[in-house]
């Protein structure tokens, strides 16, 4: 479109000499040039009086529509405007850029450095036998079983005579037991609780009974205090095929790896049938090694059908219940789980040790 | 138990190697502890016969001997050994052979005259621990054989662990029957003839604890020759099963012990008084046992008397007077069946667990008696010579143990197995094992040889049958339990949840022993009465904990010597409280903090932690709750923490617990140089929580005041914001305090602090003027109550 006003009121000096042209097209591009190119707002601000301030050539150019003949001015006028909006919404865009920049500019400078490490507290960490403990617990309980506790200090009753171990038994030979002046003592494992869950008489049972044991030993293999988990399972039909498939699953679970297991006929007073289990060397797999004696097998718990006097001394029929047992050390399996190759460590509570399972 | 493989296959052949039986026995519940050569390795020695021997030309405590190395072939051997003589047969190590220790036999000269090999010792082959001279061999083994083969060497001896109820595998014989039971093969037991009577002299004997000794067997012979040799194959395998010969009549019932599982007894005729009398140990009886020991008797220990007293405890030990020697003559051979009570745990408590007592513990068979006496007796007239008496018995049936038909049903095999086990293979299994077996409908009736005790119940028998037919066999098969939700108490903070509240605050779990030093915990809960053990393994560990303080204490101790510096520990346990005979135990949760509260770091100034470090731990813990309001913080004295740092922590207004500083002057005997902050509270109160009940949310703003107070030093917190909230009414929401100042502007014995009042009511928007008058009411409130005043 030409606009035949603009060189006339160019010679007052008010426009940049460069937005005098004589085509709106050329003067939209020179100006967005100059839009880009101010580097900071202060020339974005001058740029934009030059074009729209009250002396600026779009302003100007309005200004001089008056001068056209009639019939031009309506399409003159909107041409200009619509050249107008389009470079408000330029320098609202340079405008808008430039200020982020300027602000990230002053954000920058007070930047800081993020390598350092974080303030505050950090955290400690469970013992690895509590940390076996959570786990077994969590097994057992998604598997169906319960959380039974029972008291550490026992009579003969609940550690022996309920458990079918006599007096004169050749079995007690192998609990070497802490006794108190009061004639009770410390259990000398976990089976008490199945006594005491079984009194309880609420039947069917599922139910895990982890907790602190005791047997006056001490050397590199063994510490006079350590952590048992019983289980015991009693309902109508219970079997030795049941104990087998619990155990595997259980083990495999715990493991988190396919393992081969042995049951070796075995002996405990308080189950008939009863059996040692051997697992697979998880250090070796069944290869042979220091850790399994280069057998392939490690001993890990023993197990059974409850014996029915067992039963019966607690009241349950034999005839009408039966039920599985089994109890394994919980420092046992903390060990294998991590490598750990002296039970002693977990007592001796070395925080260079604890925080290693943090 | 040793036993060698080579033994067992004269019991039971076919038996298949070594490691097979091993491996049988296992699976069957004979546990195999370890498999061992019977004889160290070594090679190129042979059955060698000496000729002649002559003197060393040179040298006067050497030998030159010709000996048959076998086919035709005569070799010079230098020897030194004392006992070579012509005719002898020795084992010769030819130019080659190496020997156990390694060494390699080389032709040498020994002073000027050629040695072709060496006549070896016992020891020097592993075979004994007799150096003295050269190894005595069989004069039947023919020269030039090897000698590994010629005295079945190449053979292995299973250390067998077995279970306290299989006392019939303490044999040869029992283990050999168990693996003709396995393998299904024929047993093959030595022979036992009755040997005649060649004289007519008894030995009276006299039991008059009949059913502690229900059968007792006794025989005489006489003119034994106590210096005989017993022969190699019998001194070859008692070595085997761990035994040394010494004397005939000791190898012979050592060895038949070894053979039958009957353990006997031989006594030196010469030395028995009057009669032999099996009685209960009289009031301050004492008794000299073979080990030297003089020992006193308990009442309930079985004796073997005579005329002069006890001379043995029955079934455990022989005494030391009556014993066999080298000059015996005549013998009296004992071979009895104590019942297990009567023996059980006697020799444990004398720290006598011997050969005998292990299998009278266990049970022998009661029906072996007289057996092994024929056995014993035909053994040692081999040996020794000697001209035996007639057999004595003296049996009490009544007193011997009954073996009663045990049923056994068809479904209850198979309910307890979860397996159905063909029923001929039941018998077959069964019957091997030496039971009596009848079928009936619905199963079986059995019952179990004299050999076996612990046969009494179908669960035995089920068990036998498994483990026989292979636990291996059974399947695994998953139970059916019906659905059932176990209690879940909402109002109950887990374990769990608490130690892991504590692990996020930076504390290290630990578990410490129930039992503890007495002395460390006596500085540590002065007057807190301990239980005591009656047999500690340590006197460091004697005493059951009263406090978990003192392991942690140790713990810190320890800890801080491995230059840890900084220490936040706890324990959840249980602590043992006297009361009066009994013992409480109470499960407790407690800490201990030394150092900063959080490690060093460069954003942190590493101020050692205060008691108001642990005590926010211990408030978090106890927010678990969801009743925080129940418990109050109150300053308390206590025994071993710092005056006026130390409070007792209340709830519902009875004290659960306590948290403060160790005391210096105890930190100072504990070579603590800082000294550690603690708490300790009661685990059931801590957690004894409560389900949440929603409060509807007001809806209107809340007007926070914020009042600058003086009061008097003495004045606690915790009484200004009980005072305060009295005053206030239902609009005040919350009390907190922002600012404790002492110093400039305050007179001494005063302190400032800051409070905020948050206001708000439920159904209005509160006016100034409502909140004036609240802070009003308090102001005064507390002015009039506890001296307080606005700060100016």
């Amino acid at each position: 479109m030409r606009l035949p006003a603009q060189r006339r009121r160019a010679a007052n000096g008010s426009v940049w000499l460069k937005y005098i042209v004589h085509d709106l097209t050329e003067l939209l591009e020179r100006a967005r040039s100059d839009i880009a190119a101010s580097g900071d707002l202060r020339s974005l601000d001058e740029v934009r009086v030059r074009l729209l301030g009250k002396k600026g050539a779009i302003t100007e150019q309005l200004k001089a529509v008056g001068s056209l003949p009639v019939s031009e001015r309506p399409a003159a006028g909107q041409a200009i405007n619509r050249v107008k909006q389009e470079l408000q919404s330029v320098l609202e865009g340079r405008r808008a850029e430039l200020e982020r920049a300027r602000v990230e500019a002053q954000l920058g400078a007070r930047s800081v450095d993020m390598t350092l490490p974080g303030r505050g507290q950090v955290s400690g960490g469970l013992h690895p036998v509590t940390r076996t403990l959570e786990r077994l617990r969590t097994l057992f309980e998604r598997a169906g079983f319960s959380v039974a506790e029972g008291p550490e200090i026992e009579d003969e009753f609940h550690n022996f005579e309920a458990l079918n171990i006599p007096a004169l038994h050749p079995a007690r030979a192998e609990h070497d037991t802490f006794y108190l002046r009061n004639g009770t003592l410390l259990r000398t494992h976990t089976s008490p609780v199945q006594i005491r869950c079984l009194l309880e008489g609420k039947l069917p049972l599922r139910v895990i009974a982890p907790g602190r044991v005791y047997r006056r030993d001490s050397d590199v293999t063994h510490t006079p205090m350590f952590h048992q988990l019983e289980a015991l399972a009693v309902d109508t039909d219970i079997s030795f095929a049941n104990l087998k498939a619990v155990l595997h699953g259980f083990l495999q679970a715990f493991f988190e790896r396919e393992l081969d297991l042995r049951f070796r006929p075995s002996y405990f007073p308080f189950t008939e049938p009863s059996a040692e289990v051997d697992m697979q060397c998880v250090i070796c797999n069944g290869a042979g090694c220091r850790v399994c004696s280069r057998t392939g097998w490690l001993e890990i718990l023993g197990c059974g059908m409850v014996h029915p006097n067992v039963l019966r001394i607690c009241g349950v029929d034999p005839e009408c219940c039966t039920g599985y047992a089994f109890g394994l050390g919980i420092d046992r399996l903390a060990m294998l789980r991590y490598g750990i190759d002296d039970l002693r460590l977990f007592f001796e509570n070395d925080l260079r040790f604890l925080r290693q399972f943090n | 138990m040793k036993v060698s493989i080579a033994w067992l296959r004269e019991w039971v052949d076919p038996l298949p190697d070594a490691r097979t039986v091993a491996s049988q026995l296992t699976l069957a519940g004979l546990e195999v502890g370890g498999t061992e050569p019977a004889a160290p390795e070594f090679s190129g020695v042979i059955v060698g016969k000496v000729l002649g021997v002559a003197r060393h030309p040179d040298a006067d405590k050497l030998s030159v001997c010709q000996v048959d190395a076998g086919s035709d072939e005569r070799l010079s051997i230098v020897c030194g050994a004392p006992n070579v003589h012509a005719g002898m047969t020795a084992p010769l190590a030819m130019v080659g052979a190496r020997l156990p220790d390694g060494a390699q036999i080389r032709a040498a000269r020994l002073r000027g005259v050629e040695s072709q090999g060496m006549l070896c010792s016992g020891k020097e082959l592993g075979l004994s621990q007799d150096a003295s001279g050269i190894l005595a061999l069989p004069e039947t083994l023919i020269a030039g054989m090897d000698l590994r083969e010629a005295l079945t060497l190449d053979d292995s001896v299973l250390d067998l662990e077995l279970t306290p109820n299989r006392g019939d595998c303490l044999s040869v014989a029992g283990v050999a029957r168990e693996l003709a039971v396995i393998n299904r093969t024929r047993l093959t037991p030595a022979p036992v003839e009755p040997v005649t009577a060649v004289i007519e002299d008894r030995f009276a004997v006299e039991v008059q604890a009949a059913n502690a000794c229900p059968r007792f067997v006794g025989r005489v012979i006489r003119g034994i020759d106590g210096t005989a040799a017993a022969p190699f194959w019998m001194i070859e395998r008692l070595r085997r099963s761990g035994i040394r010969s010494i004397h005939p009549v000791v190898d012979v019932t050592n060895y038949v012990m070894l053979e039958l599982g009957q353990p006997m007894h031989g006594y030196d005729l010469a030395r028995l008084e009057d009669r032999i009398i099996v009685r209960l140990a009289r009031p301050g009886e004492k008794l000299e046992l073979l080990d030297g020991r003089t020992v006193p008797l308990d009442s309930d220990v079985l004796v073997i008397a005579d005329g002069s007293g006890a001379i043995g405890m029955a079934g455990i030990m022989g005494g030391e007077v009556t014993g066999v020697s080298a000059t015996t003559r005549d013998v009296f051979l004992e071979s009895a069946f104590f019942a297990p009570a009567a023996i059980a745990a006697r020799a444990r408590r004398y720290g006598l667990t011997t050969d005998a007592s292990q299998r009278f513990e266990r049970g022998v068979d009661y029906e072996m008696q007289a057996r092994a006496m024929e056995r014993a007796t035909g053994l040692l007239l081999d040996m020794a010579g000697g001209t035996p008496g007639p057999l004595t018995e003296i049996c009490a049936s009544s007193g011997l143990p009954q073996r009663a038909a045990v049923s056994l049903r068809r479904e209850r095999l198979e309910r307890l197995l979860g397996l159905r086990i063909a029923d001929d293979r039941v018998g077959d299994i069964l019957r091997r094992l030496g039971m009596r077996v009848a079928a009936t409908g619905q199963g079986w009736q059995v019952t179990p040889p004299s050999f076996r005790f612990d046969v009494a119940i179908a669960e035995d028998l089920v068990e036998e049958i498994a483990r026989i037919h292979g636990y291996d066999q059974v399947p695994e098969t998953d139970a059916q339990i019906p659905q059932q939700f176990a209690a879940h108490d909402e109002a109950r903070v887990d374990t769990a949840r608490m130690k892991l509240l504590l692990v996020d605050r930076g504390y290290q779990e630990t578990i410490t022993y129930s039992f503890v030093d007495p002395a460390l915990q006596s500085l540590l809960a002065p007057g807190t009465e301990a239980v005591e053990l009656a047999n500690p393994i340590s006197s460091e560990m004697s005493v059951m904990r009263v406090s978990l303080w003192p392991g942690l204490v140790a713990v810190a101790r320890e800890n801080l010597n491995r230059q840890q510096e900084r220490l936040r520990i706890f324990e959840i346990g249980v602590r043992f409280l006297a009361q009066g005979p009994d013992v409480l135990e109470q499960k407790v949760c407690a800490g201990l903090v030394i150092g900063s509260p959080a490690p060093e770091q460069w954003s942190l100034k590493g101020e050692a932690a205060d008691v108001y470090d642990v005590k926010s731990d211990v408030e978090a813990v106890l927010r678990l709750s969801g009743r925080f309001d129940a418990f109050r913080f109150e300053t308390a004295a206590h025994p071993i923490l710092r005056p006026g740092q130390s409070a007792h922590i209340l709830r519902d207004g009875s004290v659960v617990g306590w948290l403060g500083e160790l005391h210096p002057e105890i930190a100072r005997q504990l070579a603590l140089t800082f000294p550690p902050l603690l708490f300790e509270f009661d685990f059931e109160a801590a957690t004894a929580g409560r389900v949440p009940v929603f409060a509807s949310i007001s809806r209107f703003p809340a007007i926070r005041r914020d009042l600058a107070l003086v009061v008097p030093e003495a004045v606690p917190f915790a009484k200004l914001r009980e005072v305060a909230r009295r005053a206030a009414g239902e609009l005040l929401q919350s009390v907190e305090v922002f600012d404790v100042y002492r110093g400039a502007g305050i007179d001494s014995g005063l302190k400032s602090i800051a409070l905020s009042l948050i206001l708000q009511d439920s159904s209005r928007t509160l006016t100034v003027e409502d909140a004036d008058a609240v802070v009003q009411a308090v102001v005064t409130r507390l002015g009039e109550e506890l001296e307080a005043r606005i700060r100016d």
